[in-house]
Parts: C-alpha cells; sequence; structure tokens
C-alpha cells in the first residue's frame, strides 16, 4: 500500500469519527437503540419524535460507555460535564436541536496508538443521532418529496475527534481501524462500517513540507468502509497537491467519495462557519461524575488492544503481525489457553492466524503436538482441524477413526518391510529357523521406524508374504 | 368571560361518574369530584392541547402532562382547557391566537396572563381549582388582577413533563385556587419526583402540616426595591402596606432586607426566556404535527410561511430576541451576561433569607389594566412582571394572595420563601388569610 504523495508537499489529517453506542435503549428514551430491523417511523415514542411538551431523560448506560471510552483512550474524565443543544432546522431532526456536548464534553486530551505512531485524541463527547431522510430525487432541494423516518432519531452517538496528527491515507484507514478494535474490546459499540455504527470523517489539508501554516481543509464524509476512507483520503491529497500545483485554492467544502468515479465530490461548499447558536441545554442537570464510580469504570476496563499487542511480543516472542492478528480478545484467549495446555506459541499463533483455528485449547495443542511429532503432515492437519471443528471431537480421536496418522499404501510398506528385513539378516534367519517371536521383533522394529503410523495389520501381512 | 377555550364536556362526565363511584365507595381524596381547569399549555391525553397557539391547532397529545395524570389519578373532573397568551408568552392573555379572555372583575380589563384563563375561570367561580404555568409571573400575576390565589413552586418541586416549554429553566406549573388551604391541595396531588423529568427534585413534600401555623414569629423581609419599583400604583402600594401591618399585628416582625440586582432582572429574564423560547420552539416545523402552510415550495418556504402564519406576532419577536441572543459573537455580551445576572440575583436572595423566613410584597405593581392599553408597548407589557420575574430567575417559590382592592380592583400579596421552602410561602399566605378573616 505504498502511497506517493508528491514530491515536497505534507498532508494533514484529523479525524472525526461518530460512534453508535451498544446500549439497548436510545440515548433519551426508552425505544430500542436497535432501529434498523424496524418498519419506518415504528421505533419511536413521543421523547424522540419531539413532541410538544417531552423531555429528555439521559441514559446512564451511554454516559458509562462514554467514560468507558474516554480512560480507553487515556483521556481525562470530566468531573463536571453537560449537554448543550446545537440548534438547526432540518426535517430529520425533531426537536430542531440535536442534544449535544460542547463545553464541557465527558473526555478530553487523550491518544490512540496507530500503527508505530500516536494520534492525539481531542475530545469525546455523547450526542443523539438523527432520523433519515429518503428523497425522491437526488436532495433534498430538488427532491419532489421526501420521506421521513425517524426510527434512527435519538439513537446514542459518540463522537470522538483528533488532532491533525495523521499524514497520509493509510494513517487515517490505520486509525480508524485501531478505534473499531479499541471500542470493540471495550464493548463500546459494535463498529460496523456498513452498518452506520461508526462513521468516519476526514478533514484533510495539504501544505508545503517545512510550511507551519495548515491549509484550507475540505472535510470528507459519507464514506462506509476502511478501503473507502483509504481512498477517498488518498484521492483528496492528490486533488488538493494537483490544485494547488496548478496555481488555484482549496475550497472549504464539505466533499463525499464517489466509488464510479472514483475520487471525491464536492456535497457542500462552507464558506462561512455555520452559527449553530449552542448553549446549555436546560432539560437536564448537569451531571457530576462520581470519581468512585469512574475508577470503578477504569478497573473493569479489560485489556486493551494495544496492550495485549505488546505482551504477546514480550511474553511470547511474536512477530508484530501475528501479535496484531492474535489481538481480538476470543483469539488472543484462545492462544493464550492453548500455550498454556503445552503447544508452542509460534506453532499456536500459526494455527489461528493462518488457518483460522477455532477449537477448544486443549485440541488445539494437541493438533499442534500432532503435527510437531510428525503423527500427520500440516495438509493432514488443516482436515483434522476441520473435522474437529465440524464434530467437536479432538484430533486424536479425528486422527485414529480416519486412520489419518497410519501409512496404509501397499507399496509403501513393502518398501518399509524391505529395509527393515534387509537391516535384520539375523531375526529373518531366526524367523526362517522357526523363531516365531522373531516376527514380533521384526514388527517392532517397522513400527518403531513408521513412527507409528504403520497399518500394522497390513504390514503384517507384507512381511508373512515376504518371508514366505 | 372567555376563560375556556375548549371544553371536555364528554370527558367531564365520565370523570364525574367514576368519581361517583368512587366516592361511593369511600374510596375518595380529597380531588375527588373537584372539577378542575387546565391550561391550553399542559398536555391532556387525546384532547386537544395548543399552547394558545395556532400552529398547535388541532393537536391532541398521546400523552397526559404528569401534572394533569396525578389530578387525573386524584380523581378530579376536567372541564376544559383555558385560555392563555401563546405559548405563556404575555402577561394579559391578549396574545392568545384565539380569544380575548375577561376579567371576571370588570369585563372590561384584561385577567393578567399568561394563566389569563385559569385565573379567570377560578375567580368567576366556574371551577374550584386550575392548573396554570409560571415562567416570570404568569401564575402570580393573573391570580393578583382576578383576586385568587395562586402558587409558583420550588422549581423542580412539580414535573415539567408534559408542559409546552417556553423556557424551560423557569417554567413551573402550579394550581389556582381561592383559597390558600385548596391551592396547597392541589400542589401537594401533582408536586414530587417525576422519572420522566430530570430537572424535577426527589425530595418529599409536604406542603399541609403547617400550613395553619400562622406567621408569630417569623420575619416577614420587605425588599425596598420592590416598593420603589418602576410604576407602582400608589393604591396597590396603599393595599399592600395595611397587609404588612396586618401580618405585623399577627405576630410577624417585619424586617427591611435588599434584592441590589432587582434592575437587571428584567433585563436577564428578557435575555434568557426569548433564548430557550427560540430553541424550545424550533420543533414547530410542521414536518410532524400542527399546522402547515399549503402554499410553500420549498423546504425553507415551508419553514418560513408555517412559523410566519402559525406564531403570533409576540412569540415571533421573543423567537427572533433569542436566536439573536444566542449568536455566535453575541452569545457572551447577550446570554452568558444574563446568566450571571441570573445567578447575582439568586445571591440576594440568599442573603435576604438569611435574615428572614419569607419575602412580601405586591405581586404586580398595578392592578388589571383595561383590554387594549399596553398591547402596543411590549415594554411596558413586560413590567407587569417586575416583582414576579425574580423568583422563577432564582427558581423560589412563590404564591399570591389577595389583600384588598385598588379603584375597586383585586390587588395580590406576594409571599417569596427560600428554595424548597414552598410551605413556607403557604402558611404566610394562609396566615394573611386567616387575619383577613378568611
Amino acid at each position: 500500500m505504498a502511497e506517493v504523495l508528491p514530491d515536497g508537499w505534507e498532508a494533514v489529517i484529523g479525524m472525526e469519527v461518530h460512534v453508535q453506542l451498544a446500549t439497548r435503549s436510545k440515548m433519551f428514551c426508552a425505544c430500542p437503540a436497535d432501529y434498523l430491523a424496524a418498519a419506518p417511523n415504528s421505533n419511536v415514542c413521543e421523547v424522540c419524535l419531539g413532541l410538544p411538551g417531552v423531555l429528555p431523560v439521559v441514559n446512564r448506560r451511554a454516559v458509562e460507555l462514554g467514560v468507558r471510552t474516554a480512560l480507553a483512550l487515556g483521556c481525562e474524565v470530566a468531573r463536571f460535564t453537560r449537554f448543550d443543544r446545537k440548534n438547526y432546522f432540518y426535517p430529520d431532526l425533531p426537536k430542531g436541536y440535536q442534544i449535544s456536548q460542547y463545553e464541557l464534553p465527558i473526555g478530553r486530551g487523550g491518544r490512540l496508538g496507530v500503527g508505530a505512531g500516536v494520534v492525539r485524541i481531542t475530545r469525546v463527547h455523547l450526542e443523539e443521532d438523527t432520523g433519515k431522510l429518503l428523497h425522491a430525487g437526488d436532495d433534498l432541494q430538488t427532491a419532489r418529496e421526501s420521506l421521513v423516518d425517524l426510527n434512527r432519531a435519538g439513537v446514542p452517538l459518540m463522537e470522538i475527534v483528533s488532532e491533525p496528527d495523521i499524514h497520509s491515507a493509510d494513517g487515517a484507514r490505520e486509525y480508524a481501524e485501531a478505534l473499531r478494535e479499541l471500542l470493540r474490546a471495550i464493548g463500546a459499540s459494535e463498529a460496523d462500517m456498513e452498518k452506520g455504527q461508526l462513521r468516519a470523517e476526514a478533514n484533510v489539508s495539504v501544505r508545503r513540507r517545512g510550511e507551519q501554516r495548515l491549509g484550507v481543509k475540505t472535510e470528507l464524509k459519507n464514506i462506509n468502509s476502511f478501503r473507502f476512507l483509504q481512498r477517498a483520503v488518498e484521492s483528496e491529497i492528490r486533488r488538493q497537491v494537483a490544485v494547488l500545483e496548478s496555481g488555484g485554492r482549496v475550497v472549504q467544502e464539505t466533499r463525499g467519495w464517489s466509488e464510479s468515479l472514483q475520487c471525491t465530490v464536492p456535497q457542500r461548499t462552507k464558506e462561512y462557519a455555520d452559527d449553530y447558536r449552542y448553549f446549555p441545554e436546560p432539560d437536564l442537570p448537569p451531571l457530576e461524575l462520581d470519581a468512585a464510580w469512574v475508577e470503578q469504570l477504569r478497573a473493569g476496563l479489560p485489556e486493551l488492544p494495544a496492550d495485549r499487542r505488546r505482551r504477546l511480543r514480550e511474553c511470547y516472542g511474536l512477530s508484530e503481525f501475528d501479535a496484531a492478528q492474535l489481538s481480538d480478545p476470543a483469539r488472543a484467549a484462545l492462544f493464550e489457553a492453548a500455550v498454556a495446555a503445552g503447544a508452542s506459541a509460534r506453532a499456536v499463533a500459526n494455527w489461528i492466524v493462518q488457518s483460522d483455528a477455532r477449537l477448544p485449547p486443549q485440541h488445539l495443542a494437541e493438533l499442534v503436538d500432532l503435527v510437531e511429532r510428525g503423527v500427520i503432515n500440516r495438509e493432514q492437519g488443516m482436515q483434522v482441524l476441520s473435522e474437529a471443528s465440524t464434530h467437536g471431537l479432538s484430533p486424536a480421536e479425528v486422527v485414529r477413526r480416519r486412520g489419518l496418522g497410519q501409512v496404509s499404501d501397499a507399496g509403501a510398506l513393502a518398501r518399509l518391510v524391505d529395509e527393515v528385513l534387509a537391516e535384520n539378516p539375523r531375526a529373518v534367519a531366526d524367523y526362517r529357523a522357526g523363531k516365531q517371536q522373531a516376527l514380533g521383533a521384526l514388527l517392532g522394529e517397522l513400527r518403531k521406524r513408521s513412527g507409528g503410523r504403520a497399518n500394522m495389520q497390513m504390514a503384517r501381512d507384507v512381511m508373512l508374504d515376504r518371508l514366505g | 368571560m372567555g376563560a375556556f377555550l375548549r371544553l371536555t364536556e364528554d370527558l367531564a362526565r365520565a370523570q364525574a361518574a367514576e368519581a361517583d363511584r368512587r366516592l361511593a365507595a369511600g374510596d375518595g381524596g380529597p380531588l375527588t369530584g373537584i372539577p378542575v381547569a387546565i391550561k391550553d399549555v399542559l398536555c391532556v391525553e387525546g384532547v386537544e392541547t395548543t399552547a394558545g397557539s395556532r400552529i398547535l391547532a388541532g393537536f391532541r397529545p398521546p400523552y397526559d402532562a404528569t401534572a394533569v395524570a396525578r389530578l387525573r389519578q386524584a380523581g378530579a373532573v376536567f372541564v376544559g382547557m383555558t385560555n392563555c397568551d401563546e405559548f405563556a408568552m404575555g402577561s394579559s392573555t391578549e396574545n392568545s391566537g384565539y380569544q380575548l379572555t375577561r376579567n371576571p372583575h370588570d369585563p372590561g380589563r384584561v385577567p393578567g396572563g399568561s394563566s389569563g384563563g385559569s385565573a379567570a375561570a377560578v375567580a368567576a367561580g366556574e371551577v374550584v381549582a386550575a392548573l396554570g404555568t409560571d415562567t416570570g409571573g404568569s401564575i402570580r400575576q393573573p391570580a393578583a388582577l382576578c383576586g385568587v390565589v395562586g402558587v409558583k413552586p420550588t422549581y423542580g418541586r412539580v414535573s415539567r413533563y408534559g408542559l409546552i416549554a417556553f423556557a424551560s429553566s423557569l417554567d413551573q406549573v402550579g394550581p389556582f385556587a381561592r383559597g390558600v388551604r385548596d391551592a396547597a391541595i392541589v400542589l401537594q396531588a401533582i408536586a414530587g419526583f417525576d422519572p420522566k423529568d430530570a430537572t424535577s427534585a426527589d425530595r418529599p413534600v409536604d406542603l399541609l402540616a403547617e400550613l395553619e401555623a400562622g406567621v408569630e414569629g417569623l420575619r416577614l423581609g420587605v425588599p425596598h426595591q420592590y416598593v420603589e419599583v418602576q410604576g407602582m400604583e400608589p393604591g396597590v402600594k396603599a393595599a399592600v402596606d395595611r397587609a404588612l401591618l396586618e401580618l405585623e399585628g399577627a405576630g410577624a416582625e417585619l424586617v427591611e432586607v435588599s434584592l441590589p440586582h432587582t434592575d437587571y432582572g428584567l433585563a436577564a429574564y428578557y435575555i434568557i426566556a426569548p433564548a430557550e423560547c427560540s430553541s424550545n420552539l424550533a420543533r414547530y416545523d410542521s414536518v410532524r404535527f400542527g399546522y402547515r402552510a399549503e402554499d410553500a415550495d420549498t423546504l425553507l418556504d415551508t419553514y418560513l410561511r408555517t412559523r410566519r402564519q402559525g406564531f403570533g406576532p409576540e412569540v415571533r419577536r421573543r423567537i427572533m430576541l433569542g436566536t439573536y441572543a444566542l449568536s455566535a459573537g453575541y452569545y457572551d455580551a447577550y446570554y452568558l451576561k444574563a446568566q450571571k445576572v441570573r445567578t447575582l440575583i439568586a445571591d440576594d436572595f440568599a442573603r435576604a433569607f438569611q435574615r428572614c423566613d419569607a419575602i412580601v410584597s405586591a405581586t404586580s405593581p398595578t392592578v388589571a389594566f383595561p383590554i387594549g392599553s399596553r398591547t402596543q408597548d411590549p415594554l411596558a407589557m413586560y413590567l407587569c412582571d417586575v416583582l414576579t420575574l425574580g423568583a422563577n430567575l432564582a427558581g423560589l417559590p412563590g404564591v399570591s394572595v389577595p389583600c384588598g382592592t385598588s379603584q375597586g380592583l383585586p390587588v395580590g400579596l406576594q409571599v417569596l420563601a427560600p428554595q424548597w421552602a414552598d410551605a413556607m410561602a403557604l402558611r404566610v399566605a394562609r396566615a394573611y388569610e386567616v387575619v383577613r378573616g378568611g
């Protein structure tokens, strides 16, 4: 993924990521937060519809997940936080304002390890989602008709804003992926981009290397996969450099990614700052976060992906790549248990990373051992893995039932028999002289030589045949 | 009188029948079967509730306001929805989008406002009690002008759920009745914590135990700023002075207190209330409910025409004031400054209450004024609230109780008490009633 930044230019990228919190109910009412399956405008109540006289009540779980995220990102968690109203008119915004956090966000000043570097986190705040519009036409302004679905209105969102510490399209993608991994690890969000549970917006500008001032930025929105994010940022960097190199100027605007055109396209010019007339939400008293509660949440955080990767590298000697592949909590747990059951760390890592092994740890350890000892080869190991996981059998049992470990090939057995007979002339002579025990010794030798895998029934027949 | 915008006859009959059953079964409470009126800003399930505005014509909420639900639970009989200034913005009920309400003491005069319909209905004996809302004086001022008792509880005492918001940090629901005891009984029924309102307080409410305890030994503060207020009519001042002497005669000690930031209250109020209203009223966009202009071509046009046609001039004025006060570049100079003044005013009261148990003054500097006499001068209208809005800015409880007449029209005595001391305000008001032979 080598991306070439045109010579002498530097890209400066900050990210704004909206995440749907993994709560059961909406941010300020009891409606289910899972809105995707519901028929339009069925997942609503008077509160999220913004009917006259209704009041919001904060979802405690959403606050908890916000605090967990702020802690996991190393933010300073606010002792005193509050909600504000962001005022604007739009048909998908029932109250005419969005309840968000402006001056006193729940978390400030964190950091997220991305690849080898660190991206500073500006703030983490909570807010509510809007509804959705469906236009009979291209957009709201020109549509003949627009339909409003408010099922999503009021779903809890968290916005995570980064400092402009990212300098490449790959970096933007890695940041979003690292964030997703972290959010999943702490249970804050399922963070599925295609379901809209993670929406990444990149603020992109470019400047000549050495320049201190930031260039004019564009905001890339409506990107629904990591791949598109990477491509959109890359394309936007190139576009801005081309504009500037040809003597033009970058216009501050919102742009989207067009998959068909493979470039970013303007969505909305933003020549002046919107005036959202923020003011403290009078319907919600400020939240004083109890220090003991915050500490309890901190203590309850699971091992974070970056910490786990470091530990896997340091304690088990894994490569950066394997450690990254194992940082998923389920995989990491399987890895560690299988190693604890006596298998070699590198071999276990290989089985999990390359073959996506999903077995009980004991079984995985057994499988690794069978292959390591040469009882079965790696190819057979794959087959054993598949059958063991499908039927819930132990790998040894699969090997036995299938006779996989046994050499049953007549030609191979004949070669083995010939070798054993040639190397043990005295035993052969003894047998021919009528000493029946000598046959046992010869078969024992054959078994040893085959690594215990020879099909002894067949081997005996072949040997008797040869001894004539 | 024009007190009611609409009567709820079927509902009232059904509730009355149910009340009869409960009473016959010996299962009634103090409000069972009592006819009450509801200000048109409190949602009543299935009953058209419009906040006195054309923009909500035909809106039938699918839920009860919590205060309404609690009265329903107590067995009260809902007679109808009372007229008010549109979205409770006004002091004469002349800003109603529907009709005028007349003062039962003189049909040529206003009943006060914004809860003028509720005050007039109680004064005229059309109901025993009524619910109103008070954002800057909208219960106490019409109570004074109509000669009835009106109570504005401590902010957070009564749930605001289902109260069609004007200014969220100032609005409170409260009762009207002809006597303090009746008002206290209604307030007791509707007060208390509501999980649906995050600003409602989880505190015990006992308004009746000390109601008859009198004023003997109590210190009553008299703020000279409230006596010398602009536009105070001599007749009103004389009636209030008489009342103070009567309270002193009943054993109260009158102490002079000072509320030095009083002069800034009106300005701060008319920043904060419009700012909140500009946001609260954004939801009337015709997308989901309410009036929609039919002649619009674009979305923007729909918003503009709907709101221009649906809202009256005072509401539009306040939305514009509030939008301006919250705008980037003006926020610090107006909204933030007003919030600081609000803190100073609350501090004034806190300091005053170190020296007294309650503060007494006139409720309104004037008696009921002739219909139409102030409609062309918004500032003159705003001055109606000068003695009442301090309690809203500070979140304090206040009661207006009738204290005689001036020019043959009722004068109200206002009793303010510290936060959560609603029972104290009621006790002093009740003591005054007793002194007057009530």
